[in-house]
């Protein structure tokens, strides 16, 4: 027994002697790809934007607009309606009338057609929407191309379907609708996160009014075109773009029944805090802090593949990242090297360049904010790893980063940092990786690396998080529920058990 | 005549029968306003050491088989039929109900653990489901438990709205802080008895009585509770139920039951509200 105890650690040395003695790849100008812009020519970016209200774009009552950029570039791509108060009490009387003389009367199965008409037309508008999407958000356009867009329009597709099967989805139930639904979306993900929110929606019979994110409005109304030129009834779906006061005015309107937000914890908690007693229904889908736990049995290149998708991917602003990483001790040393190796050749710059990995931060606050608290993993002591990938002089653009010897205690183990930042911990055992991953208030998301099956079910049932991923990492389907544990929220979108947030029971 | 030995009805927190820490009792009357018992006024300290309790009972309660929990249900079952008729004395006292009236309440609060009982291998199948995501993974979603649920239970009926709200929040692996009827609890107390003689493990289930409007904020604030089935609260203690909730996003179901013996009482719907929804992804592969 002891001899082949002797004989595996004797292995184990060998391996991480090869390991450290092998010579570092040197990338120089070898990894440098020639552009490939994608081209913009078929965008069409009207210079001003009104509120979408009733079907039709309209000036705001409030006479205010706000100039949207490119974050890449920091060029205006166009001026956008600030709605105000008055703005959002049309709309939502617009979506009202809707709902009560339109779409709460159609047939059933006459709904899940115009939604299908919308994946269609999405599905068509591909290519311009993702140069959109890229263009005011800052994302590459690879993920624009390929996550973004076919995933918004996979959920139009997926709910259509469920507007005339709704009492199959809840047996010994009357099916109704709610009314009108006040929705309020982020910047990272712009066009899914208006599809995530508006199609079942729409499935349900309810009407809507959205806030999109300040900084990316413009494909949200894209969409509301894509609307008017599906012959959406008018007032059926609403568009209203702001900032925060925008927002509240959508919360904390009488007529509207349902709210639904994406967004920070802290205003999450806001709005749970001003709908109280309104007898308003409420989901919430907030920020996280997931945890990466890689075991020492995991396929170890495939694992930092995931590990890199899930924090780098969209610039790390996503709520489910996999913003820590815990990695079992007997092999960090190997993970981290080949951790530091892999961000070297991430490709930072232009969104629109085909070959872009890591594109540009949503916004200068956000840049700040990330700074602010990669500033402070340094001064609280933890290690700092960064690409050293030139920075492009115009737009707000941060490296891929990750820091190492960082104590649970530290901010950016604990804070959302919604950038390209890892933070690194190890563990020695499954419980302490299990209390580790746990010990924090956000439970939205975790990933689990190994190659062991039972082990994978024992984790992931021991994690408090409502997505976790096993040997994988960021995989969204409009048929797969999404959503949080603890303070990440409540509610799920997608999958039967997000029709739930939509319907009225009886 | 012999002197009749009266009963302090106490806390029930972690699986013991506690007074409270504050030194502070109310006495309850009957309807002709005899002297019936003393109760403790349950404070903030006394909810807080139930919230502990619930808290460390909670994993281990979870994880134990559902074919276990559902036993265990039943066994309240068992534990409150061979009581029945102390029950039935204790609701006549108080609140005063007709002989008719109390052995009704006794019997749908017998049958309402029952139905739960029968619930704990059977939800997971309704509620779980298998997503056919359009890429090679299997992703499965299941209920979990939500961790720690405060129940505000109705004043009336006190045995069977404690009983209504009570068994679908454990029966699904959670852990319980109730605060039991104000008006009448030594119904509610005694259940305690039940919970103690029938395998439930120590601290799944704590019953807490006292005032509302001293006990519920605390409970809508702690950080240690993830959710709230309001079933008793008026409109102003809900609205505030809610604003505190959102210290740490608990979860808040409001519950207006007009008629607790019946069906729409009961159900899987209940057993929802207590519990979260994990997805699991996993790549299908050789």
């Amino acid at each position: 027994m002891s001899t082949i105890v002797e004989e595996k650690t004797g292995k184990r040395q060998a391996a991480e002697k090869f390991e450290s003695e092998r010579p570092r790849l040197e990338f120089g100008g070898a990894w440098e790809y020639s552009p490939a812009p994608e081209s913009k020519d078929h965008v069409r970016i009207e210079k001003r934007y009104g509120v979408f209200i009733g079907g039709k774009f309209v000036p705001p009552k409030s006479k205010k607009y706000f100039e949207t950029i490119n974050p890449a570039t920091e060029e205006v791509l166009s001026e956008v309606a600030e709605g105000g108060a008055e703005d959002v009490d049309a709309a939502v009387r617009a979506a009202e009338e809707a709902h009560r003389k339109r779409w709460s009367k159609l047939a059933p199965a006459e709904r899940g057609k115009y939604i299908y008409r919308i994946a269609r037309m999405i599905q068509e508008k591909s290519r311009e929407l993702a140069v959109l999407e890229s263009m005011n958000g800052g994302k590459p356009i690879k993920e624009s191309r390929d996550v973004d867009v076919p995933l918004a329009l996979a959920h139009f597709f997926y709910h259509a379907g469920w507007a005339d099967k709704l009492e199959y989805a809840f047996p010994r139930h009357t099916v109704s609708s709610i009314g009108v639904c006040g929705q309020i979306i982020p910047w990272n993900f712009p066009l899914l996160m208006a599809a995530w929110k508006i199609a079942p929606a729409l499935a349900c019979g309810n009407t809507v009014v959205l806030k999109p994110a300040e900084t990316t409005p413009l494909t949200s109304l894209a969409l509301a075109k894509i609307c008017q030129e599906a012959d959406l009834p008018p007032g059926v779906v609403n568009i209203v773009p702001g900032a925060g006061e925008t927002g509240a005015h959508v919360v904390n309107h009488p007529r509207v029944r349902k709210v639904a937000f994406t967004g920070s914890t802290e205003v999450g908690k806001i709005i749970q805090r001003a709908i109280a007693g309104t007898g308003k229904r409420l989901t919430l889908e907030l920020g996280g802090k997931a945890a990466n736990i890689l075991f020492e049995d995991a396929p170890l290149d495939q694992a930092v593949e995931g590990i890199i998708n899930g924090i780098y991917f969209n610039q790390g602003h996503v709520c489910c990242a996999g913003s820590r990483l815990l990695v079992q001790e007997s092999v960090a040393e190997r993970v981290l090297g080949k951790l530091e190796r892999r961000i070297a050749t991430l490709r930072l710059g232009d969104p629109l360049d085909k070959n872009t990995d890591v594109g540009a931060i949503n916004s200068k606050m956000q840049l700040e904010k990330i700074r602010e608290l990669v500033a402070c993993g340094v001064e609280e002591g933890a290690e700092i790893h960064q690409s050293s990938c030139a920075i492009p002089a115009r737009g707000f653009f941060f490296p891929p980063t990750f820091f190492t010897g960082v104590a649970q205690s530290h901010r950016i183990a604990r804070e959302e940092i919604f950038g390209p930042v890892l933070a690194v911990m190890t563990f020695r055992t499954p419980e302490e990786a299990v209390e580790k991953a746990n010990n924090i208030p956000y439970g939205l998301s975790a990933g689990v690396w190994t190659d062991k099956g039972s082990k994978i079910f024992k984790i992931t049932s021991k994690m408090k998080a409502g997505v976790v991923w096993a040997n994988t990492f960021n995989k969204f389907d409009p048929s797969s529920p999404f959503g949080g544990y603890k303070e990440s929220g409540f509610g799920r979108e997608g999958g039967v058990h997000g029709l739930r947030a939509y319907v009225e029971l009886s | 005549m012999e002197l009749e030995v009266r009963k302090t009805y106490k806390l029930y927190v972690g699986g013991e029968f506690v007074r409270t820490e504050s030194g502070r009792y109310d006495a309850v009357e009957s309807a002709k306003k005899k002297f019936l018992a003393n109760i403790s006024r349950g404070s903030r300290k006394d909810l807080r050491e139930a919230v502990r309790k619930a808290r460390e009972a909670q994993p281990g309660w979870a994880a134990k088989t559902a074919y276990l929990k559902g036993q265990i249900l039943y066994r309240m079952a068992e534990m409150l039929e061979g009581r029945a008729e102390s029950f039935e004395k204790i609701l006549r006292d108080s609140p005063g109900l007709s002989p008719a009236a109390a052995k009704k309440e006794v019997r749908a609060s017998i049958d309402r653990l029952v139905h739960y009982a029968g619930w704990s291998d059977k939800y997971t199948a309704l509620l779980g489901t298998v997503n056919p995501v359009a890429s090679s993974y299997f992703d499965f979603s299941v209920p979990e438990p939500m961790g720690v649920v405060g129940v505000v239970a109705p004043n009336a009926p006190d045995l069977l709205g404690l009983v209504s709200h009570l068994a679908p929040a454990i029966v699904c692996g959670n852990a319980a802080v109730v605060l039991v009827s104000q008006d009448s609890p030594l119904a509610s107390l005694e259940f305690a008895e039940v919970l103690a003689t029938s395998d439930l493990p120590n601290g799944v289930a704590n019953l807490i009585s006292g005032h509302r409007d001293e006990l519920v904020p605390h409970l809508a604030r702690h950080m240690d509770v993830h959710a709230i089935a309001d079933a008793g609260a008026d409109a102003a203690l809900s609205k505030q139920i809610g604003q505190d909730a959102a210290v740490n996003v608990k979860r808040v179901r409001r519950y207006l039951i007009a008629d607790y013996f019946s069906e729409k009482a009961q159900g899987l719907d209940y057993i929802e509200s207590f519990t979260e929804t994990k997805t699991t992804w996993h790549p299908i592969g050789v």
